[in-house]
């Protein structure tokens, strides 16, 4: 999994049925130092995450686990909101 | 998925046979203010895309999850047209 901060949304009226009623969110990947690292990414949301939270999301087939038994064509999938994050020594 | 927008259009005459039939478009990553292009990729259209379109790309296996990807040797998939990216600042 990886940890990234939800900047936007995306809407797609035409698309593949799997996608049906299920929100896709605009995830800026985030470096050790909470900075932007990468381009960002377009993700399934799975949890009700919203703009400005910090997410952590998994990449791969597994996006599309949460939405079992629907087969939806997604890549990256937001599965959980993060309440704080540290790094090192409290 | 990756945002892109399509840039052209892709014909193979030799290909492996269970692609006789996709039509394939050559789509390039952008940001979400549809700046700053990145890499050029190829892609299977599942919605009817064309070119200036931004795109939603499915990537790796996930790709033939799609409807009608199933068993197909695709590793990048048109999943969606996108209508807007609301980017709040």
């Amino acid at each position: 999994m990886q940890i990234g901060r939800v900047i936007g949304g995306v809407v797609a009226t035409r698309k593949q049925p799997g996608f049906d009623g299920i929100t896709l969110l605009l995830v800026q990947p985030l470096g050790p130092s909470r900075e932007p690292q990468g381009r960002p990414i377009v993700a399934v949301d799975s949890v009700g995450a919203g703009v400005g939270e910090d997410v952590f999301f998994v990449r791969g087939k597994e996006a599309s686990f949460p939405f079992h038994p629907t087969e939806v064509p997604a890549d990256a999938g937001i599965v959980g909101i993060l309440d704080y994050w540290t790094l090192g020594e409290r | 998925m990756l945002l892109a927008r399509i840039v052209g259009t892709v014909v193979a005459t030799r290909k492996d046979p269970r692609l006789v039939g996709s039509k394939m478009l050559l789509a390039r990553a952008v940001d979400p203010d549809g700046k700053n292009e990145g890499n050029h990729l190829v892609a299977i259209d599942t919605v009817d895309a064309g070119v200036g379109d931004t795109v939603l790309i499915v990537s790796g296996s996930s790709a033939r999850m799609a409807v009608g990807m199933k068993d197909m040797p695709v590793d990048a998939v048109v999943v969606g047209v996108v209508d807007h990216v609301d980017v709040p600042e």
